[in-house]
């Protein structure tokens, strides 16, 4: 019963839901199914078929929850299951934030899912594999590699009326290739909801051509130099700055959000004019959920607007203590860009470091979310808007509120793992050590 | 996969974030139920049979089984209020085989003998699917079978079997101490981990182990509102491999340098209490001074330099290439071992690999392949001299049998090579830390572990740390913030000046150590005693927004 339909996933909710006895009760069923294949030293190395459905029930008495889940299925597994929820809810201590459960709600029907993504098999994820172990035995190169899919469906209903459905799919791609004397390595990674805009093949051309050209890096001596991100390199590094758009731990006085005295600092311009960032469930090369976990809707929603904080997330207890309305996080985002390509912006470049991903990044200080972590599988210096040579791997120290503060150009937007955005020239960027890695 | 996680990190606020990668599925049980004992060792030799037995008869030339039945359980609060209390029980069968001279892999929660018998034949499918793309057979050093056997985590008292009030109690009372000794926010967990495991493999081993994990841990935040600047203290804890009598600290256990450290058993209270007075000290510590120091590491913060400059290069799955593609490769490549004289570290450095250390994350009796764990040198008076291997890679180093380093985070998941505890040995002269801070001109002394990021072949790191004292002229003149220290390991490991003695050798550890595609978490403990380190890069992180 790996992917319900909403019907299917309505009647066993409904009928789960009629054991409860408790003041409260929400029921959720998550299903997956999907499949994986790994490769190094250009043969197989593992890969694995995966199936999982569970349900979880939390009963409330009052302000006392209880939480279980389950993988089976029938009538008297069911009835235990809520059962035992509600033995445990009596047991539990008092949650002082606990927040009444939401009545129904109106939600954007989710654009997540793909059939084709559903319809791979241990076969087809075979052959996209060997297109690429084809790419590496002509270019003579080694090849490790990982493609995974999944699909399923998320439900979730309350006693109080509330409903959601919602099926997705999404399939990841990564590889790495090596020249033999270990000198050069090139990467290239995605992530789609649809299989069928996922090139194994070209994307493994990328990742060899990377390979071949950043073998015989020179060392070039650190410090603050104008660096290009590819889109890559640049989601490596943007990626949790949206999670800290949290209005709880700013008004607590312990996030980079806070302001200097006591609040937060939404309406205050954070980085460059030339920043824009939203989130958008329904961007059709993005598509996200719709609804989070308490059952609130995700909506579009401008986290920043020309440099300007405009919105930080508030769970439902949070919003309440501060009197405004509930708004959820993201796991994704959206930055806009401006129409040129990567090459565009390296012939606009005097003197910079072409960076096509990080590595190992690591938070160093949340005041600051000053962040550190290496470059990675190519990286090349531009002189006079040409890439002139592969240089050695650099360690950065930055705060991507300092980087975005510094941004000289945006690119073309484009999707890069579970965001979309534009390759960027970035001005001053600080790397504080080289390293021998390849 | 973006699976949505109901259940998995809502709740656990900060301490989610530090759970993060650490295997949680399976279902959520009441306490009482994660007492039960499970099936018994007749049963599961039963199921073992059913799966070796089907495997042989679709073509396998070897198979191993396991049968799992991991529980975890998680007690978080945050200052006065409980966040959650979970416990969870994920119990199945995972099934390997070779055929064709390939691996191939299938897992199953059904344990009927029809369901595991689809599992087996399924694994055999997908071995001779694989078997397409092979380049060369899976070559499996020799192992007996040990016929049946057992082996369990010697711990006093199972910590699942203390009442969760007791807990509860415990952790709002550190909350309470932090609070009253000036912290503004602090989260405390204890989260207990009971892997119950049968191994069955076609050499005619049937093994039972029951393995127990232990991590009390806390985070705790100072605010300044004015100046809208904020410090944190970690707790300096050592998840352990051990029973509830690490909540137990012993007099002797405890060491009083500038703060107490802890050796094989913690005291939280006191802990958290110093915490909450040393992170309002960190706020109005003076902002290091970049430069070259002498730095004197304690072994709550060296367990994870050991971890991420010896633990993982020294992996001969990643030193083969079998990890390029994500955790990465490493610069300790087979001709630096070939050698016999690669200098990793000066001659003060003796590194073990050790799967039987008592209290560690990594012992255990047998690994996931049935192989009988051991100790052996990794690095001796310096030198590169051995790796961490599995059964189908120890005929590359010309050994005839694996040194056991083979773990699955779950019967789901495909057991693979996994570091174990890698330890440095205490320095043969007797010396404290005293001794060791005497010696030192311009220096700091660190305690905790903090931010860590390492490259890809695991040349170059940089760490942070919880506490950090300046030393001048062989004495502590005070505290220290913005602090991290970036080496080149090998020069690192040449740079040793002294290690104290054995009798301040400590362990520490991490539960979430994360590897593969798709990725697995791996426990594992690394001991030291202090060790003063010359003439380190020290930077400064502190840095001005808006």
């Amino acid at each position: 019963m790996a992917l319900l339909s909403k019907d299917d996933a309505q009647a066993i909710l409904k009928k789960v839901l009629s054991y409860s006895k408790a003041d409260e009760c929400t029921v959720s069923i998550n299903a997956t199914q999907g499949g994986n294949i790994r490769y190094a030293r250009s043969a197989v190395s593992t890969a694995g078929e995966v199936t999982d459905t569970s349900l979880a029930v939390s009963a409330s008495f009052g302000k006392k929850t209880g939480t279980t889940t389950i993988n089976e299925f029938d009538d008297a597994s069911l009835q235990k299951v809520v059962a035992r929820a509600e033995e445990l809810a009596k047991l539990a201590p008092e949650n002082p934030e606990y927040m009444p459960l939401l009545g129904p709600q109106t939600y954007a029907d989710s654009i997540a899912f793909s059939s084709k993504t559903a319809g791979m098999s241990p076969e087809s994820r075979a052959d996209m594999v060997a297109q690429s172990l084809q790419v590496a035995k002509e270019a003579n190169l080694e090849a490790a590699g990982f493609l995974v899919n999944s699909s399923g469906i998320s439900a979730m209903m309350n006693s109080k009326g509330l409903f959601a459905y919602s099926p997705e799919s999404s399939v990841d791609f990564s590889v790495t290739f090596r020249n033999r004397e270990g000198t050069g390595s090139g990467y290239v990674s995605n992530q789609y909801n649809d299989v069928s805009k996922l090139d194994t093949l070209a994307l493994s051309k990328i990742a060899a051509s990377k390979a071949s050209m950043s073998a015989g890096a020179k060392a070039i001596e650190p410090g603050k130099y104008t660096v290009i991100l590819e889109p890559l390199a640049a989601s490596d590094i943007l990626n949790g700055v949206i999670r800290g758009f949290d209005a709880r731990s700013a008004d607590e006085g312990r996030s980079f959000m806070t302001k200097k005295g006591g609040g937060t600092r939404l309406g205050e311009q954070l980085v460059s004019d030339k920043v824009t960032i939203y989130t958008d469930p329904l961007n059709p090369e993005l598509p996200g959920d719709t609804w989070n976990n308490d059952g609130l809707p995700i909506k579009r929603t401008t986290w920043i607007d020309k440099g300007v904080v405009k919105n930080l997330s508030y769970s439902r207890y949070w919003a309440a203590q501060k009197g405004v309305e509930p708004l959820p996080g993201s796991n994704t985002f959206i930055m806009e860009g401006g129409n040129s390509s990567t090459e565009d912006l390296i012939k606009g470049t005097e003197k910079g470091i072409l960076v096509t991903r990080f590595w190992y990044i690591r938070m160093v200080d949340q005041q600051t979310m000053l962040l550190t972590g290496l470059t990675r599988d190519g990286t090349f210096y531009i002189e006079n808007g040409q890439i002139k040579f592969p240089v050695k791997n650099f360690r950065f120290n930055e705060s991507p509120i300092i980087m975005l503060n510094n941004v000289d150009e945006l690119g073309k937007a484009v999707r890069s793992g579970s965001c979309i955005l534009p390759p960027m020239r970035i001005r001053d960027f600080t790397f504080t050590s080289l390293s021998d890695a390849i | 996969m973006k699976r949505r996680d109901f259940l998995n990190y809502s709740g656990l606020g900060a301490a989610g974030m530090f759970l993060q990668g650490m295997p949680m599925v399976g279902n959520i049980i009441s306490a009482e139920e994660a007492l039960n004992p499970g099936a018994d060792t007749a049963k599961k030799k039963q199921m073992a049979d059913v799966a070796l037995n089907a495997a042989r008869s679709k073509g396998a030339t070897y198979a191993d089984v396991r049968i799992g039945r991991y529980l975890n359980q998680f007690t978080v609060t945050r200052e006065d209020k409980v966040q959650n209390i979970v416990n969870t029980e994920s119990y199945g069968l995972g099934i390997r085989v070779i055929a064709n001279g390939s691996w191939g892999f299938a897992a199953t929660d059904q344990l009927d003998n029809d369901s595991i018998a689809k599992a087996a034949a399924m694994a055999v499918s997908i071995a001779k699917e694989n078997a397409r793309l092979l380049k060369e057979p899976v070559q499996l050093a020799p192992q007996k079978g040990y016929g049946e056997v057992s082996w369990k985590t010697p711990i006093e008292k199972n910590a699942f079997e203390v009442p969760i009030k007791e807990k509860v109690d415990l952790l709002l009372g550190v909350n309470d101490a932090a609070m009253k000794a000036g912290a503004n926010y602090i989260t405390s967990l204890l989260f207990l981990v009971n892997e119950q495991k049968y191994f069955a493999s076609t050499d005619g081993s049937y093994i039972d182990q029951d393995i127990h994990r232990i991590w009390p841990a806390f985070f705790v935040t100072k605010i300044d509102a004015a100046t809208g600047k904020f410090e944190t203290r970690n707790s300096l804890s050592a998840p352990s491999g051990m029973g509830w009598e690490y909540m137990s600290a012993k007099p002797a256990d405890k060491i009083k340098s500038v703060t107490t450290l802890y050796r094989n058993s913690y005291d939280m209270l006191e802990d958290a209490k110093l915490a909450g007075q040393q992170a309002g000290d960190k706020l109005k510590a003076k902002s290091v001074e970049p430069g070259k120091y002498d730095l004197i590491l304690d072994p709550s913060h060296l367990w994870l330099t050991i971890h991420e400059s010896v633990g993982h290069p020294t992996e001969l799955d990643r030193v083969l290439g079998y990890e390029a593609n994500f955790a990465g490769t490493s610069f300790l490549t087979l001709d630096k071992w070939q050698s016999k004289k690669f200098n990793f570290g000066n001659k003060l450095v003796n590194i073990k690999a050790d799967r039987l250390q008592p209290g560690s994350l990594g012992a255990m009796g047998y690994d996931d392949e049935g192989v009988k764990c051991g100790q052996w040198d990794i690095i001796k008076d310096g030198i590169l001299v051995n790796y961490q291997t599995i059964r189908d890679q120890a005929h590359i180093l010309g050994l005839n049998a694996s040194q056991g380093c083979c773990y699955a985070d779950s019967w789901s998941s495909v057991q693979f090579q996994r570091m174990p505890n890698i330890s440095l040995q205490p320095g043969k002269e007797k010396k404290s830390i005293d001794d060791l801070i005497k010696n030192v001109e311009k220096g700091i002394y660190i305690i905790g572990d903090g931010s860590f990021s390492i490259d890809q072949q695991r040349y170059n790191f940089q760490f942070g740390g919880q506490l950090f004292y300046e030393i001048k002229n062989g004495k502590i003149a005070g505290m220290l913030k913005d602090v991290a220290y970036q080496s080149n390991t090998q020069e690192f490991w040449n740079s040793v000046g002294a290690i104290a003695d054995a009798s301040d050798y400590r362990l520490g550890g991490a539960f979430g150590d994360g590897k593969g595609q798709p990725p697995q978490s791996n426990s594992v403990s690394h001991g030291s005693a202090t060790t003063h380190f010359k003439n380190a890069n020290v930077i400064n992180t502190a840095r001005k927004i808006g």
